[in-house]
Parts: structure tokens; C-alpha cells; sequence
């Protein structure tokens, strides 16, 4: 598996570490009830298929969403998170 | 039928023509008492024990392809109890005395072999941690006796006991660990359960679960809507999707796992190695493969199939512990689907939905808890509470800091 960073082009898995749904973006208010972190840290829609997960590219330091298919392994897109943040 | 030696010498004089079927081909029903989503291990034992311990005769197992199609027909079949946490210990250890019973109590030969688990140590460290572990198993009363160097020389003379990196400085063995015939157990449950009266109904997929003023009605499936008051969700890797359907979200991700076989060869590995520095571990089949594995791929997947990148890593691993093998042929290598928690133990609890139960999270380690799981599943749907041993395998454990991480690597998706 090569995922595409934005910086570096398709790089081996190997380069990247996981870091599990994008929802792991989306932190609670500090002040949010408890129900919303233990959905934030660990509640998961657990996709077959089209899913959106956070990537980090060990290399050069980006943060990557990474658009691909949990039942064929392909990858349609990645997006550093910093540049998604910007575009929002 | 009851199977015997005897029964054996009768079919061969009588040209085998005596033998039926182990399970009867049922349809559906409209109703059952209890109905459980999902014919792998964990559900036909679940269904065994509601029937036998508990006298539920009304029960249905609905499995969606044919029994025991799933991780139960695909994975490196090892069976112990060298945990170390409260939780996971005394669960384990019940399984395992369930497994020394196994084969008498199904009257099926499940080919349980408790030929010895070695877990190797490689720094003073790690032996000091691994004597602490070993003392929580004989505590547990189970078994662990800590080998120093030559020790482990005597059992595994074929390891390469001066690698620069990870020198051998002794192990932890478990006499009792070892393996089992991993279809084998799927059908021996099955058989039980078939005869204590459960409809067993192949080719069944659950395509909803019905939910009325928060309880529990039945299921609708492929074949038609099934009626029950109680369902259990007993589905590995596909928790994530059998949830959705009655609106939960599970703290659980589903992963890859590789696993590899080789060719046949005569017998030269006795037992289960463990080498978990370099995540990596072996035993030999009654066939004569070897049978071994590593870590996850570490990325959430339905394919069934992992990446090259695992594929070399477990090998590196496995000739840098035992360079003996790198002449031997993989045969095969496949990918199971593992149900994920954020801290790497099982849930078996009541879901927010009356009467709907949930039994998941088995992780890389559900095979050896097939008969305490069953158990424990069916305690809680008969009696409405937890059994004692799993007691801890708590739903809502992540909200309440409960986590039981036996890694002690944190509690969060990327992480075991």
C-alpha cells in the first residue's frame, strides 16, 4: 500500500503511522460532558468500505486524511490536515 | 450418534454407510426464545451453554455464510492462560480448564494438545516482568515455571541463542498452553448445540434488528423476520456493522491480521514459541506446517488479505529467532478481520437496548476464549448478569477508566 502525501508524493505504508478515524480531529470543548470525550476517544462507526482516517507521515511531519476503502485497501485522496484546516 | 472407538470398527465392517449428518439443515422459525447473530465459535458456544447449563431449548444461531466460516476456520488455533491482570486472568484460566474438558464434554475430538508455551526473554528486565507475570498465573492457579538460558536450551536447541540484537536469557513456560484443531471446535460446539435441540440456520444474513420502546423484538434477516425477546451479537469483526443496525456505536476497529502456513515437515518444532520482541510466533500442525504470525497491519480493514510489508516483517522475525526455517516453503497466507478495542480485552455485557447483548472485542486472542466466552455470553443472556470471569468485560469500561490493558501500551485505536 502507497498513500499519497502532499509534500512527498506516494510513499510505502511503512513511512506512515496510523492514528485510527478522522474523528480523532474533532476533539471535544474542554468543558464538553464526559459522554462526548468517551465518543471522541473511543466510539467508532468502524466502516466496511468508504472510510476517512488520520495519517501521520513520519519523514516529513505531516499530518494526512487519507480518503480509501476499508475492503479493497485503495486510496482515492489525502489532504494534509493543516491545509484542510486552512481551506475550511 | 454418539461417537466411540467402537463406533468407528462398526462403520468400517459396515462399509460406512451408518454415518449422518453431525447437524440437521433447519428453517427459520418465527419466534425463538433467544436468538444468536452469528455461527463462529463464540456463538455456537454460546448456544451450547444456553442449552445446556441454562435448559434454553428455543434458541437459533443465524450465520450469514456456513458454520465456523469466519476466524474460528482461520487462525493459528493457540489455546492458554498466561494472563496478568485481574479481568483477563481468571477468565482465561476458566476457559482453559473448560478446554481440558472439552473433548469429553462434546464427545468430539477437538485435538487439544497442551504441548507447552514458551514466551522468550530477552534482557534482565523483561525476565523480572516476566517472573511477576508468572507468579499471577500460579496465583490464578494455573501453571508458569520461569527457564533460564540453558533451560530453554533443552526444549528449543534449534534457536539462534546469541542474535546480537535479541540474545535468548530464558522464557516463561506454560506446560498447559498449546493448540487445538481450530474447525474442529466450531463443529464440536455445533454438534452439541444441534443435539440439545438449537436450530442451526446456515445462509442467513442479519439485515436488521428490531427495536421497540428500546427493547428488543427480533431480527429481519434474508430469510425472512425472526422473532425474539433476546439476541446476542456475536460477530467478530463485524461488530462494527451488526451494531449499527440496532444504532450503537462500539469502541471497537476492525483490523488485519496476517497468519502463514508452510509445507509439510516431519516434527521439529514441540512447541507454541512466543517471541514477542519480535512480534513474532510458531507452532508446528498435527499436519506438519508450520503454522505462525506476527503483529497487525495497524490500519483499520475489512480485505482479508494484509500488506507485504507485515508479510517481510514476520519473516525477518522468524529467521532471526530461528534461522532453521528459512529453507521451509510458505504454503499459504491469509488475513482475519479483528475486532479492535482501544485497549486490547473483550466486551461481554447488556447493550443499552433491552435484550440485545453484545460479545466482541475478542482482538487477536478469541480463539482460546471460545469455551469461556460461550459460557460467560450465555450466563448473561439467561440470568441477565454478568458472569463472575467476565465480570470486568464491561461495555461502558472506556467511559468509566475500567480499561484493562494487558500490554500496558495506553487505551486508544492505534495502539494494539
Amino acid at each position: 500500500m502507497r498513500i499519497p502525501c502532499p509534500h512527498c508524493g506516494a510513499r510505502d505504508r511503512r513511512e506512515f503511522t496510523y492514528y485510527g478515524h478522522e474523528t480523532y480531529l474533532n476533539r471535544p470543548a474542554p468543558d464538553a460532558p464526559p459522554q462526548a470525550w468517551d465518543d471522541y476517544l473511543h466510539n467508532r462507526d468502524n466502516p466496511c468500505g468508504a472510510t476517512r482516517d488520520l495519517w501521520y507521515h513520519d519523514p516529513c511531519g505531516t499530518w494526512i486524511v487519507v480518503d480509501r476503502d476499508t475492503a479493497t485497501h485503495a486510496i482515492q485522496a489525502a489532504q494534509a490536515v493543516a491545509n484542510r484546516r486552512a481551506s475550511a | 450418534m454418539r461417537y466411540s472407538g467402537f463406533r468407528v470398527l462398526a462403520e468400517g465392517l459396515r462399509g460406512n454407510t451408518g454415518w449422518r449428518p453431525a447437524w440437521r439443515d433447519p428453517a427459520p422459525k418465527p419466534e425463538y426464545d433467544a436468538i444468536i447473530i452469528g455461527g463462529g465459535g463464540h456463538g455456537l458456544s454460546t448456544a451450547y451453554y444456553l442449552a445446556r447449563n441454562h435448559g434454553m431449548r428455543n434458541i437459533a444461531v443465524l450465520e450469514k455464510g456456513y458454520l465456523g466460516s469466519g476466524n474460528i476456520g482461520r487462525n493459528t488455533t493457540i489455546v492458554r492462560a498466561n494472563y496478568f491482570l485481574p479481568g483477563n486472568s481468571e477468565f482465561y484460566s476458566h476457559s482453559l480448564k473448560l478446554w481440558e474438558g472439552l473433548e469429553s464434554e462434546l464427545n468430539y475430538n477437538v485435538m487439544h494438545s497442551q504441548r507447552g508455551l514458551i514466551n522468550l526473554f530477552h534482557s534482565d528486565g523483561q525476565r523480572d516482568a516476566f517472573a511477576r507475570r508468572g507468579n499471577a498465573m500460579v496465583n490464578q492457579g494455573d501453571d508458569a515455571e520461569l527457564l533460564d538460558r540453558d533451560g530453554v536450551r533443552k526444549l528449543l536447541p534449534y534457536l539462534d541463542f546469541d542474535n546480537t540484537r535479541f540474545p535468548v536469557y530464558g522464557g516463561l513456560l506454560h506446560r498447559r498452553g498449546g493448540t487445538a484443531r481450530h474447525d474442529a471446535v466450531a463443529w464440536g460446539y455445533a454438534r452439541g448445540a444441534d443435539r440439545l435441540g438449537v436450530d442451526l440456520i446456515q445462509n442467513c444474513e442479519v439485515t436488521g434488528i428490531d427495536i421497540a420502546n428500546g427493547r428488543v423484538t427480533g431480527v429481519q434477516t434474508t430469510r425472512g423476520a425472526i422473532r425474539a425477546r433476546k439476541v446476542g451479537m456475536v460477530v467478530a469483526g463485524r461488530s462494527g456493522q451488526v451494531a449499527a443496525m440496532a444504532g450503537l456505536r462500539l469502541p471497537i476497529e476492525s483490523h488485519i491480521l496476517q497468519a502463514f502456513v508452510t509445507e509439510g515437515l516431519k516434527p521439529v518444532i514441540d512447541h507454541v514459541i512466543s517471541f514477542g520482541m519480535g512480534h513474532f510466533y510458531i507452532s508446528q500442525s498435527d499436519k506438519g506446517g508450520l503454522v505462525f504470525g506476527g503483529d497487525l497491519d495497524f490500519y483499520a480493514s475489512y480485505a482479508s488479505r494484509g500488506n507485504l510489508p507485515m508479510v517481510e516483517h514476520v519473516m525477518e522475525a522468524g529467521m532471526t529467532l530461528m534461522p532453521m526455517i528459512g529453507r521451509a516453503r510458505v504454503l499459504r497466507s491469509w488475513g482475519g478481520i479483528m475486532d479492535m478495542t482501544p485497549d486490547g480485552s473483550p466486551i461481554i455485557d447488556k447493550t443499552p437496548v433491552e435484550g440485545l447483548f453484545v460479545d466482541a472485542g475478542w482482538n487477536y486472542g478469541g480463539f482460546k476464549a471460545v469455551p469461556a466466552s460461550g459460557w460467560c455470553m450465555a450466563h448473561l443472556m439467561a440470568t441477565g448478569t454478568s458472569h463472575d470471569v467476565a465480570r470486568r468485560f464491561r461495555l461502558d469500561r472506556f467511559a468509566t477508566g475500567h480499561v484493562i490493558d494487558e500490554e500496558g501500551t495506553g487505551s486508544q485505536h492505534n495502539l494494539h
